[in-house]
């Protein structure tokens, strides 16, 4: 059984587990619906495709996106996702899935997109040492050099170059689940999560895409 | 979203803490594990700090050891803090009383 879900990040605090502190994200996940069952024989591979956020005004979304979910006959959403399942006959359009698909103690991965920090030099992005700051040294936060001469008489591909940094798509693998809140639609992982607050996070079991 | 970290933040941080600020003197009592068995260890001095909020709050107790300075950094809501005494409480004029650090005998 595999089900994903969407979330937002709420923030980071700690919590204590017989006196270690630990890190944990807090997670935020109002109940996602079954709005189309991807099957095998009409799609190639099994499938939920989810809504998120339930949209209030219909003019919010596209007359195709409107059509779409009127065939499914569920609320149009803000967001569209789908998620890998092996059992697709358990469930039918219109369900609801939920933090409680989660238990605690279960593994996630968490894919998210990391903050954006916009053009960086070699040191930040690649973790460069960066020249002497004094002495009489002129060689500070530079890449230094590229390449050689003549030979090969370019710059080889993947060279660590300054550029823009985050903004990426990152998926952290293995999260531990630490607490399930279903009144609250809560979800506690342990550690970090990429992306600011607020941000969106697609959680689904580990290993399974 | 603040009010849902703080609700979750909640769930752990101990209810009844005695009322005390920095220039107090406390007495902490922390549970040490030893081997197998566990005990109950007083350290009493004066607070330096209090840091953070929530779950995270910290405070720094500062004493003076046969001679010897010792400040000890506990997090407040730690299971292992089992519980703090307010002493004495005293009117200091600095918000973090560091120059404490710096006489040569304090209590």
């Amino acid at each position: 059984m595999t089900v994903g879900i969407l979330s937002r990040k709420i923030g980071m605090t700690q919590l204590f587990d017989d006196g270690n502190a630990i890190g944990v994200t807090v997670v935020m996940a109002e109940p996602s619906t079954v709005v189309q069952i991807r099957r095998k024989e009409t799609d190639g591979y099994d499938a939920l495709q989810l809504g998120y956020q339930e949209v209030v005004q219909e003019r919010r979304i596209t007359r195709p996106m409107l059509g779409h979910f009127k065939k499914a006959g569920v609320v149009p959403h803000r967001h569209l996702f789908e998620v890998r399942v092996d059992d697709p006959a358990r469930y039918k359009v219109g369900d609801k899935i939920g933090v409680e698909a989660f238990t605690k103690g279960d593994k996630v991965d968490v894919m998210g997109t990391s903050r954006g920090l916009g053009f960086q030099g070699v040191v930040k992005r690649w973790n460069f040492a960066g020249g002497p700051k004094s002495h009489g040294s002129h060689f500070h936060r530079g890449p230094g050099s590229v390449g050689n001469c003549v030979k090969p008489g370019r710059v080889v591909k993947g060279k660590k170059l300054p550029g823009h940094m985050g903004n990426r798509r990152r998926t952290m693998k293995g999260v531990e689940i630490l607490r399930v809140d279903a009144e609250k639609n809560l979800l506690v992982l342990k550690g970090a999560v990429p992306g600011p607050r607020g941000g969106m996070l697609k959680l689904t079991r580990k290993g399974h895409g | 979203m603040d009010d849902i970290l703080r609700a979750v933040e909640k769930q752990q941080t101990k209810q009844e803490i005695e009322q005390f600020s920095t220039g107090d003197i406390v007495r902490v009592h922390e549970r040490v594990a030893e081997g197998t068995k566990e005990r109950i260890q007083v350290f009493e001095g004066i607070v330096l700090k209090r840091s953070g909020g929530g779950t995270c709050e910290m405070i720094t107790v500062r004493k003076i050891s046969s001679g010897i300075g010792v400040e000890k950094i506990y997090p407040l809501h730690s299971p292992k803090v089992e519980k703090i005494e307010l002493v004495k409480s005293n009117h200091i004029r600095q918000a973090r009383p560091y120059f404490l650090r710096r006489l040569r005998r304090i209590r």
